[in-house]
């Protein structure tokens, strides 16, 4: 990864990067797509997408949502598996740190643009923030069907009883529906949708949310959006009903019962914890566990 | 040309009742002689077409474009599936319409059963996705359908979480039948069903396709190159040389009676097996 920032700062010196580093024609043409986008939920627009100085797999459809939508006054925070410091997360920050120039944060309540990999944060979304998520693979019907002009026929008349059967599959091969991550959804009761690979835990959080989503695939190119206080539900059936992962017990670090942990080895001799993915979240509870101690002595 | 409407048994001969598909003037050529030439014919409910001919004679053709996946180039197809619904022209209405309409009445059995099943979803799945295509969604009852139709095609039920790749092709295509009729559509088009399989196999096969049929009360319509498959299956006879229907009539009357010179042909070649 160490390349990233040096395959970027090799390449010429900052100023001359246009805010956002992509040209305000593409920035605006990659607004339309997301306009196109927010009138159809869940329906996935094609855009002409641009090199990145990144390679894909990187989060540059993401990176181009981004870009394209952050002002000046913006305030932009990444997250990676939910955390704030990995490689990945705080390459991405750096980059818009440098060609915006503008204010980056790793708390969720402070950002107004929110760039993701692998989750939503925990915190509740305003309807004054932006939620934009990189997506590897946008098409969920891509598995059952490999060409793309009949899937965009599925799409268009809305057969998608063949998705279902992937649910079915797997209650045949493990008793219950397995699928964990990636977990398909039906946008406003019309479009079938891979929410990137976010844990299904998340998907509730997608529901009627406040928050704009904004969901960019670079490889292929493809933008789609979930405009806020949309319907959105995940594929289940009736005596197999959708539902999120459950822990034995609450996070070591914060005592959370309501968030998605992660498990860490914690030594050498295989001992592990479940702690936060969302380090901010985690973060956010350890102090208001500490506040309260102080206040109730 | 004959026209089928007036060849048609008695049975299907009721005034009362309207022809579940017709063709009018349907033709489809690709180049001349290659397809099918104008057509006109009439199919009621429960009743056995079989379109007989040698290859390359156009019955494949005929029959996509007869069953919605083909575009004709002059004429209609109207489907009517009982009369208090609309009759539906199938090249009129729109793909959406006419993509629900054959998912709710027609079954589409191919030749080779792998065009017509998943290969890496089980046979159970198989199955059950045309259950969920129409908006079944209890896991319990899909499964009990699965079950219920991989008997009724003769396939153990301890195989219906198999792969349908690890079955014989015998199995598969009853299997595809199974897939096929779980919806209970009202006119099934099979095309060479039992094609590439050993006489044995198609011996049972054929038997088994026959009492469904007669069960379910199916409409059929089914491109075949072998008339014993026609003599055992269907009600009526349509033979085809080069894109042109050159005669129809009853299954018996056809084959015991043949008036065209090819039928003449293809008879008494049957005959010299
Ligand atoms: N897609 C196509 N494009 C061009 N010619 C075709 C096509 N499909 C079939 N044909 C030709 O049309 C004729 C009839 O084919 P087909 O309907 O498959 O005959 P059958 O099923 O009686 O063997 C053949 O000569 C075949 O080569
Ligand atoms: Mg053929
Ligand atoms: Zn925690």
């Amino acid at each position: 990864m160490q390349s990233f920032n040096q395959t970027f700062s090799a390449t010429e010196p900052e100023q001359d990067y246009n805010f956002g580093y992509l040209d305000e024609q593409t920035k605006r043409m990659i607004r339309r797509a997301i306009l196109k986008g927010v009138a159809l939920p869940g329906y996935q627009v094609a855009f002409g997408g641009r090199e990145m100085p990144m390679p894909y797999g990187w989060g540059t459809g993401g990176i181009m949502l981004s870009a394209s939508i952050l002002g000046q006054d913006d305030v932009f925070k990444v997250i990676d598996q939910g955390a704030d410091d990995t490689t990945n997360a705080v390459s991405i920050r750096q980059f818009f740190a440098k060609v915006c120039h503008l204010e980056t944060t790793t708390e969720t309540a402070k950002a107004s643009v929110i760039q993701t990999r692998h989750r939503i944060p925990e915190q509740p979304l305003r309807n004054d923030q932006i939620l934009v998520f990189q997506v590897p693979i946008p098409e969920p019907l891509r598995f059952i069907e490999p060409r793309e002009t009949e899937t965009k026929k599925m799409h268009s008349l809305g057969e998608y009883g063949s998705m279902q059967v992937k649910l079915y599959e797997d209650i045949v091969k493990y008793g219950y529906i397995a699928t964990s991550y990636a977990y398909p959804v039906m946008v406003h009761g019309r479009y079938l949708m891979d929410p990137s690979p976010i844990p299904k835990f998340d998907n509730p959080k997608m529901h009627q949310s406040n928050a704009l989503m904004l969901f960019g695939a670079g490889r292929e190119k493809r933008i789609y959006c979930i405009p806020p206080y949309t319907d959105v539900a995940s594929l289940d059936f009736e005596d197999h009903p959708f539902s999120i992962q459950q822990w034995q017990a609450p996070c070591s670090l914060c005592g959370s019962e309501t968030s998605f942990l992660d498990e860490v080895l914690i030594d050498d001799q295989g001992q592990r914890m479940f702690v936060c993915s969302d380090t901010d979240y985690c973060q956010g509870q350890l102090a208001k566990n500490a506040a309260e101690e102080a206040l109730h002595g | 040309m004959d026209n089928l409407a007036q060849a048609l048994p008695a049975q299907f001969n009721d005034p009362a009742e309207a022809p579940l598909l017709r063709a009018e003037g349907l033709s489809k050529l690709y180049a001349p002689g290659k397809g099918f030439e104008p057509v006109n014919l009439n199919l009621f409910p429960g009743e056995v077409l079989a379109i007989v001919g040698e290859s390359g004679s156009g019955k494949t053709t005929l029959l996509k474009t007869l069953s919605g996946r083909l575009e004709p180039q002059q004429g209609e197809v109207i489907y009517q599936g009982n009369s208090q619904m609309p009759a539906a022209s199938l090249y009129q209405i729109s793909e959406a319409a006419r993509r629900q309409l054959m998912r709710a009445d027609f079954g589409i059995v191919h030749q080779h059963p792998m065009d017509g099943l998943r290969p890496r979803i089980s046979a159970g799945g198989n199955i059950g996705e045309r259950l969920m295509e129409v908006g079944a969604r209890n896991y319990a009852d899909i499964r009990r359908q699965a079950l219920n139709w991989l008997t009724a095609v003769e396939i153990g039920a301890d195989r219906i979480d198999d792969l349908p790749i690890t079955f014989s092709g015998g199995m598969q295509q009853r299997l595809q039948i199974a897939r096929n009729l779980v919806t209970h559509p009202k006119l099934v088009f099979m095309d060479e069903p039992t094609g590439g399989l050993d006489v044995s196999v198609q011996a049972r096969l054929l038997d088994l396709i026959r009492n469904l049929v007669t069960e379910l009360n199916l409409a059929v319509v089914i491109v075949t190159h072998d008339l014993a498959v026609a003599r055992l299956l269907a009600h009526r006879i349509m033979v085809m040389k080069q894109g042109q229907v050159v005669e129809t009539g009853l299954t018996d009357r056809v084959l015991d009676d043949p008036q065209h010179a090819y039928t003449q042909l293809l008879v008494s070649s049957v005959l010299q097996q």
